[in-house]
């Protein structure tokens, strides 16, 4: 199965593989959630939602639903 | 005399620009609304080097120009009309130096309009703390534009900015990109379609969300040799264009920007860890909320007994220094006492606003909003309705208008309708003035009874705030995206000249704004007070000395008899004594059924308005709070404000929605009737039965 950034861990790393679904607001493609760009998990509310994000070096923060549709490759630490 | 040069300040939210705008014009400024809509406008002249003056507005933040809010949409519709009075000759874009790859795709986006453009990078002060390093001669080759470093915080570069401004006509109108690439056979039957239209202005016409941007896209509906394509398509295609925009914007930056992970220094990262924890987070946040309200009422209890005896005593001086006539009682016990229920909330909210801006100013708000996301979204509202909610606490319509960032439509609804009951800062002066007379003053481990009150009251509020999100995000059946994006910006510390324009300019407006209505409402009620019809009012005198002839009273207690007599067949009397049975089961008299009634222009006018009752007649310098403790309840006998009728007015206070304005806003945001008269309605009606209620158990 996919990774999508829900299934990032605190801390982990991923990279953006595809956001062409069209529950992803424009928005946040213009803030930079593109293919290609690093995201990493920054932060987690209660309830792991909201998610607060470091895309690219752009803070923010998207609600688990939405993030469910952003597809990505983790970067694993060996 | 020369010709002003037009300037629109345009940015992403939190890059500074306001701070760009107020460095550029100081205190120059004037801040109104674009007509038709609420969005602020503010707007500001600055002097340029040879005498030439630059007219400089700051458009709302937006992260491109494709809008997604009515604030948003505001930059857009400047930007494609040509004919607008203020359309810019030169556009400067604000960006801040570490998120300069996000900012300069809304560039690139108003190069394409073929505007001149400066690229302003704010913040530069920070570049060597971050490890930034940046080709400034290859960035303007390659942007095609002049490039202003600046540091608003340190104030360098501004001369430099102004001098680029003046030279406005030296700038590049060449488009960065070419973004028709992303569709060539659409963009080619475009361009036939329309071909002494600019390219991307039709692009942008097509894609604007139709609630928006109707101008000019009849227009292009109209003609019929051109075919556009499906929502879905186009969004596609907008997809293509970002990811085209920011292809272009690394490879240039790629050379033009180099930066130094090792040489960054994060402060972001541990401020985070603790403000949003999942424990501290919270805690901190409640802390923070309770100083605010602490500082309110002690901070400025001080200022506003101050206020209240000066009015008072300057109400007593014109009495006696001036001529007595209809003129002077006019200004003694209309216009002053009045004003004065103005002046006096002065401080409270400059506090509230202070409190507010810095909250805003140093990012704090987005994590507050990161973290009651998910807590607010089981009562149907968002993480963002909690700006509006805390700011409710100062005003009611600036608060509904800060609900537009948030994206869905209920629970953005939903927000607008639960904010008026928050307890907004004109409902204080009512609390304040009944807490002091009805509340005893001791202590309970070491909290005073009467700030305690107070504190239940502001509970009170957003707990009927919370249960009625709720009861709506129940009742209410509307399906919309539920999309949320919110920036995390980065921790600074307010820059003082910010904070402190916002509390002038927000006080400022807030005292003129509801100056005139109390002013308006003071002037009419003293009227009313002070004639009346028939022989009741005009021959008391004569009637009074009969009815107590037999007595043998004092001149005074039958001067005093005879100014209540006046009174009560005033002709504000004959309305009042008519509405009484109405409210005489929740304790109240006739004077403070009008003073309710006044109070429906806005809540603030209560106090004024007793003020203006109480002082019409009475000779004596008294505060309005001694005025309102030796009044006597009619028919019970006793002081009218007991401890019964006090909670039963605090409560209907609590409750009623009392603000034309507000209903106003609600009219204008939600584009309806429905939901300000549904607001009117329940609000007022509820406010009635717990107010009645809360009088027949206690009294």
């Amino acid at each position: 199965m996919q990774d999508t950034i829900a299934h990032l861990k605190r801390g982990e790393k991923g990279i953006i593989v595809d956001v062409s679904s069209i529950h992803i607001p424009l928005k946040l493609l213009e803030m930079g959630c593109l293919p290609g760009n690093s995201v990493e998990l920054v932060q987690l509310a209660p309830f792991q939602d909201p998610m607060y994000l470091n895309i690219n070096g752009t803070h923010l923060a998207i609600r688990k639903e939405t993030a469910t549709h952003i597809l990505i490759e983790k970067i694993t630490h060996e | 005399m020369s010709k002003q040069i037009n300037v629109a300040l345009i940015g992403n939210p939190n890059t500074g620009k306001t701070s760009v705008f107020n460095a550029l014009t100081g205190l120059n400024q004037k801040v109104g609304n674009y007509p038709g809509i609420t969005v602020e406008k503010k707007e500001g002249i600055c002097k340029l080097p040879r005498g030439v003056k630059a007219h400089i507005i700051d458009l709302p933040g937006t992260y491109s120009l494709n809008a997604s809010s009515l604030d948003e949409n505001v930059v857009i519709e400047l930007l494609l009309n040509k004919n607008d009075k203020d359309f810019p000759d030169i556009a400067v874009v604000i960006s801040d130096v570490e998120n300069l790859k996000r900012n300069l795709l809304l560039f690139t986006q108003i190069k394409d309009l073929e505007i001149p453009t400066i690229l302003v990078i704010n913040m530069a002060d920070r570049m060597n703390y971050k490890g930034i390093s940046l080709d400034i001669d290859y960035l303007e080759e390659h942007l095609k534009t002049k490039i202003a470093l600046i540091s608003t915080r340190k104030n360098q570069g501004i001369e430099n900015l102004k001098n680029l401004i003046a030279n406005y006509k030296d700038i590049s109108v060449t488009p960065c990109l070419n973004a028709s690439e992303i569709d060539k056979d659409y963009f080619d039957n475009l361009r036939k379609a329309f071909p002494n239209q600019l390219l991307y202005k039709l692009w942008l016409v097509i894609t604007q969300d139709v609630n928006f941007g109707k101008t000019e896209r009849n227009e292009i509906d109209a003609v019929s040799n051109f075919k556009t394509k499906s929502k879905s398509d186009l969004k596609r295609l907008q997809q293509k264009e970002t990811i085209k925009r920011y292809q272009f914007i690394n490879d240039v930056l790629k050379i033009g920007q180099v930066i130094d992970v090792s040489q960054a220094k994060d402060l972001r990262t541990k401020l985070d860890r603790v403000l949003t924890h999942k424990v501290w987070g919270y805690f901190i946040f409640f802390i923070i909320l309770l100083t605010i309200f602490q500082a309110i009422y002690d901070w400025s209890s001080v200022p506003m007994d101050f206020i209240d005896s000066a009015f008072a005593s300057l109400s007593e001086w014109t009495k006696n220094q001036l001529p007595s006539g209809a003129f002077t009682s006019l200004l003694a016990e209309g216009i002053i006492p009045g004003l004065g229920g103005i002046v006096i909330f002065i401080p409270q909210i400059a506090f509230l606003f202070l409190f507010i801006s810095v909250l805003e100013e140093s990012g704090y708000m987005s994590r507050v909003v990161f973290l009651m996301d998910r807590v607010m979204r089981r009562f149907g509202l968002s993480g963002k309705s909690v700006v509006p909610l805390i700011s409710g606490t100062a005003c009611a319509i600036p608060a509904i208008m800060a609900t537009r960032n948030i994206e869905s439509w209920k629970e953005r609804l939903i927000t607008i309708l639960v904010t008026p009951f928050t307890t907004c800062s004109a409902r204080l002066p009512v609390y304040l003035i009944i807490i002091a007379l009805v509340i005893p003053e001791g202590r309970i481990f070491g909290l005073g009874y009467q700030a305690l009150t107070l504190m239940l009251l502001y509970l009170i509020g957003f707990g009927t705030a919370i249960i009625s999100a709720y009861i709506l995000n129940k009742i209410l059946k509307i399906r919309s995206k539920t999309f949320f994006v919110i920036e995390m910006p980065n921790y600074k510390l307010p820059l003082f000249k910010n904070v402190a324009l916002t509390v002038v300019e927000k006080t400022k407006s807030f005292v003129f704004g509801a100056g005139k209505i109390i002013l308006a409402i003071s002037i009419i009620l003293w009227f009313l007070a002070s004639y009346g019809p028939g022989e009741q009012f005009n021959d008391a005198e004569n009637i009074v000395k009969t009815a107590y002839a037999s007595e043998n009273l004092t001149e005074e207690d039958l001067q005093q008899k005879i100014a209540s007599h006046k009174l009560e067949h005033s002709f504000i009397g004959i309305t009042g004594r008519a509405i009484e049975p109405a409210i005489r089961p929740l304790g109240y008299d006739w004077k403070i059924g009008i003073a309710i009634v006044s109070s429906f222009a806005a809540r603030e006018v209560f106090v004024g308005t007793l003020a203006t009752i109480y002082s019409v007649g009475s000779d004596e310098e008294e505060t309005i709070k001694n005025r309102m403790a030796g009044e006597v309840n009619p028919i019970l006998g006793g002081p009218l404000f007991t401890f019964a009728s006090g909670i039963s007015l605090l409560l209907f206070y609590a409750f009623a929605m009392q603000c034309m304005s507000t209903l106003a806003i609600v009219k204008r945001e939600t584009n309806s009737w429905k939901w300000p008269t549904l607001q009117l309605v329940i609000m007022s009606g509820f406010a009635y039965i717990v107010a009645l209620i809360a009088f027949q158990f206690l009294k």
